[in-house]
């Protein structure tokens, strides 16, 4: 199994390069367009600010690389929400994958704190990622934007409103949620994600 | 419904952790990384390893462990101790911490705040926070609560908030140690202040302490070291104890 890492300019690739190792395989991290096409699986993670990762990417030309990926693509975090069209975050345009904007969550009550962080459940679920959850699970977060709800939409998370906690169309996945940082339920939708 | 934290605190020596442990099946109960494993299966939402080393080697130990556990835990985790400046943060992340814990260095620089959240974001920034009410109010101490300061704890961590920390780490030094509950009134007003979460640390002696705590101080997240080490609270007791509480906890 080969499965490649997008490198860029954003934080938190060393998790999920170690979340991949503690599954026994060893990822390849590149921003090189040919590993990235050859690679069996493909995951872009992340963690960062949407505007400074699109220019990056742009001027790597590597927004055109993943768009145009066919093999199964995991977006994380920050990745999730570049692979919509557009984040309020800086009013940036981000690479279309899935035809939904990213807005900023806006309190209701004081409690609604912004970023959202820490262990919230997944519900909804109905995707191959989550294969063997029969309840709603926990998972970790740390995002202040999010994506609302759509068709495309595999899982959904209540926080201030409900909203897409994952994604799915044609070969391309992504989780809002951090996987490689949500203990043994993380491990199973890596696990799962590898095995599509 | 975003869940309560329950993180344990372990301090760290030369590698190794200090406060004796009460653990069956561990194979070392010195070893930080055996110990974070065990705990994170238990159910612990985070860990956050402090570092109480002082010298220039035993740093260096640290930066080693911290790449170790981040290897082996598959849960978030924070450290601290002895950062204080921005190089110290990016050699800490780089080994792989999810967040970092600041104490005395941003009271003393509290541009540190902004430098954090502006080269890695507000949430790798944890501001901690030791402070004591006397009959002035609360202040802020320095140096693990060896050298008192002039700073207000509420005007600090408003101020720590507004320069871009992620979570305060607030540790009551009339409640530590005694084992009598959170300072849950200076964390309420705390809680209710801020637009980030604040973590209580500092008075676990029982179960019931953390239900007041996240219930009555308005609490994130609750932080404590010698109840879980020595085995007087195991995690998923306290865990199925809060959910019949009402409280929302992941399981």
């Amino acid at each position: 199994m080969d499965v490649a890492i997008v490198k860029y300019n954003a934080g938190n690739i060393f998790s999920v390069i170690n979340a991949v190792k503690r599954l026994g395989i060893e990822p390849k991290l590149t921003d090189n367009a040919e590993e990235l096409r050859k690679a069996d699986k493909v995951i872009f993670p992340g963690q960062g600010e949407a505007n400074t990762t699109m220019h990056y990417l742009r001027e790597r030309g590597l927004d055109k690389v993943i768009s145009s990926l066919t093999q199964p693509v995991l977006g994380i975090c920050i990745g999730m929400q570049l692979m919509c069209r557009h984040s309020e975050e800086e009013d940036t345009d981000c690479l279309g994958i899935f035809n939904i904007d990213v807005r900023r969550f806006e309190p209701v009550r004081h409690e609604d704190k912004v970023p959202q962080m820490g262990w919230n459940t997944i519900e909804n679920c109905k995707s191959p990622l989550f294969k063997g959850f029969e309840r709603p699970e926990f998972v970790y977060f740390i995002h202040s934007f999010y994506v609302p709800m759509s068709d495309f939409t595999i899982a959904s998370t209540n926080y201030i409103l409900p909203y897409s906690s994952a994604l799915h169309k044609d070969n391309f996945y992504a989780t809002q949620f951090h996987p490689e940082k949500s203990g043994k339920v993380g491990e199973r939708i890596l696990q799962n994600f590898i095995e599509l | 419904m975003l869940a309560k934290r329950i993180i344990p605190c372990l301090d760290i020596k030369d590698g190794h952790t200090v406060k004796g442990t009460n653990f069956v099946n561990l194979r070392q109960a010195g070893d930080p990384i055996e110990l974070g494993k065990a705990y994170s299966e238990q159910g612990a939402d985070e860990l956050v390893y402090l570092d109480i080393t002082a010298s220039h080697e035993g740093r260096k130990t640290f930066t080693e462990l911290v790449g170790k556990i981040a290897r082996e835990i598959n849960i978030p985790f924070t450290v601290g101790g002895g950062i204080n400046e921005l190089k110290d943060v990016e050699r800490l992340l780089n080994a792989g911490a999810d967040k970092v814990s600041i104490n005395s260095a941003a009271i003393r620089r509290p541009e540190l705040i902004d430098e954090i959240a502006s080269h890695f974001g507000s949430q790798v920034c944890v501001v901690a926070i030791d402070a004591k009410q006397t009959e002035k109010g609360w202040y802020c101490y320095l140096n693990g609560g060896r050298i008192e300061t002039e700073r207000n704890l509420f005007e600090w961590a408003k101020e720590a908030n507004d320069r871009g920390a992620g979570e305060i780490l607030f540790t009551s030094m009339n409640h530590d140690g005694v084992k009598n509950g959170f300072a849950d009134e200076a964390l309420r007003q705390l809680s209710d202040s801020l637009t980030i979460p604040v973590i209580a640390s500092g008075g676990a002696g029982k179960k019931e302490h953390f239900r007041d705590t996240f219930v009555n101080g308005h609490s994130d997240a609750a932080l404590a070291a010698s109840v879980f080490h020595f085995g007087e609270i195991p995690i998923p007791e306290l865990k199925k104890y809060l959910i019949n509480e009402g409280i929302n906890i992941r399981i």
